[in-house]
């Protein structure tokens, strides 16, 4: 589904990813861990295709075609879904509107029939159900005051609703209390289907105790340097990044 | 300095004397104490003069088109036919409805709902020539004419407008709509409204005020309008301001809120060439919320001014200000807003930010932040931004699908959204909403913002 190959990349001629090789299949879920600065949150924005990277090298396959040269939109309408570390607050911009539009665009490219307003209610309320949501979210603007629980599970509530082939998951543990994370992670899990993947991105293992990844990369100094089970995750929460950091020493 | 201004101020001020002499001598039937009103204003007028862009609180808004008009107070009632009220906007919202034709009350056209025991709503001058004693009370009594010529000028001449008293305990289900229709096509056609709003402790009302015309032409609304809140009243005022594009409307709002009053104020503004509200608000008591939010869209050369004070007079109270502008053509926004914290003033919690969006190279927006803060234990921030749409919005849209300019345009709408979703007054909003959804559809440059 996914290959990523030797990816370079960098913003204002400062080097922060330096060859990452990464390969993801349908069915599979994946954990990037990295300390801060390793560049993970750099390997997210390049695969939505946020602007201001500059890629010098490598190339990036989703599905055989080369992804950096699709817009943002064409990527989230061919199934492409990044689950934003900091989800943007738009206020004005009701939520029922914005994600009606945005699945809408996403059925005209399928080739399917746009939902209308009572299918597409229809269609959320079972989902909000899924994340736990209350019933006047949908009345509210896109993230406008939410709490950053309530962000983070708008971010998994539109991944339920848009049931991307591949999800990226940006640090979405982050700021989360225990019980918010269950449900977020209890969430994506119910997504998890034989024909589409996840790659969580993640600082601290917390996550993996909930969405339990088949691989498990460790990105360090913008390279995966290190890549096993979900025992690997384990290892590192125990041993901590100065492991890999003083490794790395060591092998350089 | 003085004796060169002196002379200059007075030539001023001389047509309008002239008219106000005139108008003074048919004012027999009036209670002394209005004559007496009257010609403080007066006094005040010819004393200051118009302002200049030298004056600190004038200085993005020449007023020189204005003091250049030949000076024609509306004081007589229309003659004839009346205009059509039931097009406008909020026109068919259920309300008690006051309608003014060229500054004055037309009964014809009003409507006032069944009322609560003790509540009035009506003409102000019906109110005068009736039982003056509620206006005495605070007519003239809040509003600060030593700085503000132009409701010193309101002051002067007056005719009617409206009065609103709702009274202890009492609560106004419907709104209070003040619909203002100017008729005159003269040039210098002058309406000057005055309106009173009483809302006792513990009542609520929510009042809409509109500004229209039937003509295209270089009229001029100047409209005062005080507001005196008691404690724990819930008060809502919602204007729109939607004069002719060759207009010219001044307004000052003046509001004396109590404690624990709740008061939210929306200036909705799209027309008129030049318009200004001057909006003074003193927090006069402590557990306040204050809020007061506006939107400007403007385009060709208009000129849309915000002019406000926020005086934080007693600890504990919140003021808030958000003021949205979208600027298209040559059409200049102008913000000014400054929050006056006194010393006794602890635990304020004071907020304001102004976003202007331009739609054009050409547009200008001017924001001027001015905190005065004499109390230590305090919260104040302000912020201002000129310019395009936020990158990480348009991103975070095109990240779930939705293509680039439908990303930008849902941001401009949003830009308007977000203040309209303020207005509580739930057919007002749902209005409001509908006009600039249309309005900026409309408007050529929308597809072309980036």
């Amino acid at each position: 589904m996914l290959e990523i190959k030797n990816l370079c990349a960098g913003v204002e001629g400062r080097e922060i990813l330096k060859g990452v090789d990464l390969t993801i299949t349908a069915g599979e879920v994946h954990a990037v861990m990295g300390p801060n600065g390793s560049g993970k949150s750099t390997l997210a924005a390049i695969l939505a295709g946020r602007e201001g990277y500059e890629v010098t090298q490598g190339q990036v396959l989703y599905n055989g075609v080369d992804l950096l040269e699709m817009d943002p939109e064409e990527r989230a309408r061919e199934g492409l879904f990044l689950a934003f570390q900091y989800p943007v607050e738009i206020p004005g911009v009701n939520s029922t509107y914005f994600l009606k539009a945005a699945l809408n665009a996403i059925r005209k490219h399928r080739g399917e029939p746009e939902l209308d307003a009572l299918e597409f209610l229809s269609l959320v309320k079972e989902k909000m159900k899924l994340l736990e949501l209350r019933e006047d979210f949908l009345k509210r603007p896109v993230n406008a005051g939410f709490s950053g629980g309530e962000k983070k599970r708008n971010e998994i509530f539109q991944m339920a609703v848009l049931e991307p082939k591949l999800a990226i998951l940006d640090e979405t543990d982050s700021g989360l209390d225990i019980d918010a994370l269950r449900v977020v992670a209890e969430g994506v899990n119910r997504l998890k289907r034989p024909d589409n993947a996840q790659l969580v991105i993640t600082h601290y293992q917390r996550l993996l105790n909930y969405i339990i990844p088949d691989f498990v990369h460790v990105l360090f100094d913008g390279r995966i340097v290190r890549s096993g089970g979900k025992e690997l995750a384990l290892e590192l929460e125990e041993k901590g990044y100065d492991w890999i950091a003083k490794h790395e020493a060591v092998t350089a | 300095m003085q004796t060169t201004m002196i002379p200059e101020q007075i030539k001023q001020a001389d047509p309008y004397l002239a008219a106000f002499e005139r108008f003074a001598s048919n004012g027999a039937e009036e209670p002394q104490w209005i004559g007496q009103l009257r010609k403080s204003g007066m006094a005040r007028f010819s004393e200051i003069g118009f302002p200049t862009l030298r004056d600190e609180d004038w200085r993005f808004t020449n007023v020189a088109p204005i003091a250049r008009l030949p000076f024609r107070p509306l004081l007589q009632p229309v003659r004839g036919d009346l205009p059509d009220p039931t097009g406008f906007n909020f026109a068919k919202i259920e309300s008690s409805r006051l309608v003014f034709v060229n500054g004055h009350f037309a009964p014809e056209l009003s409507r006032v709902l069944p009322l609560p025991k003790g509540a009035q709503i009506t003409g102000m001058a019906n109110a005068l020539a009736n039982d003056g004693a509620l206006a005495q009370k605070h007519l003239g009594r809040h509003v600060r004419l030593e700085q503000n010529a132009f409701a010193a000028l309101n002051t002067a001449f007056f005719t009617d407008g409206a009065l609103v008293f709702i009274p202890a305990g009492v609560e106004v289900p419907q709104p209070v709509h003040l619909l203002y229709i100017t008729t005159a096509t003269e040039t210098g056609a002058t309406a000057h409204p005055r309106n009173l709003i009483v809302a006792e402790r513990d009542s609520r009302v929510t009042i809409l005020e509109s500004y229209v015309s039937t003509v295209h032409g270089a009229y001029f609304t100047n409209a005062v309008t005080e507001f005196v809140i008691g404690e724990h009243a819930t008060v809502e005022h919602c204007k729109f301001q939607d004069e002719s594009p060759a207009a010219y409307h001044i307004a000052a709002l003046q509001m004396s809120l109590g404690k624990n009053c709740d008061f939210i104020s929306h200036s909705i503004a799209t027309g008129a060439k030049l318009s200004r509200n001057n909006i003074n608000t003193v927090l006069g008591g402590e557990h306040i919320e204050c809020v007061l939010n506006g939107l400007y869209l403007t385009k060709d050369d208009q000129l849309a001014d915000h002019h406000m004070i926020v005086e934080h007079a007693k600890p504990h109270c919140n003021s808030h200000e958000y003021y949205n502008g979208i600027l298209d053509d040559r059409s200049r926004g102008v913000f000014h807003g400054r929050i006056l914290v006194r010393p006794i003033a602890q635990k304020t919690d004071a907020k304001q930010t102004n976003k202007n969006l331009l739609l054009a190279d050409t547009a200008t927006a001017n924001a001027k932040p001015q905190l005065e803060i004499y109390a230590d234990d305090v919260k104040c921030t302000h912020g201002a931004t000129v310019g395009q749409l936020n990158k990480d919005s348009i991103f975070y849209l095109r990240a779930r699908g939705i293509d680039a300019e439908t990303a930008r345009r849902m941001l401009i709408h949003a830009f308007a959204g977000e203040i309209i979703d303020r207005i509580r007054c739930e057919p007002a909003r749902e209005e409001l909403d509908r006009v600039f959804w249309d309005r900026l559809e409309e408007n050529p440059h929308v597809a072309d913002v980036k």
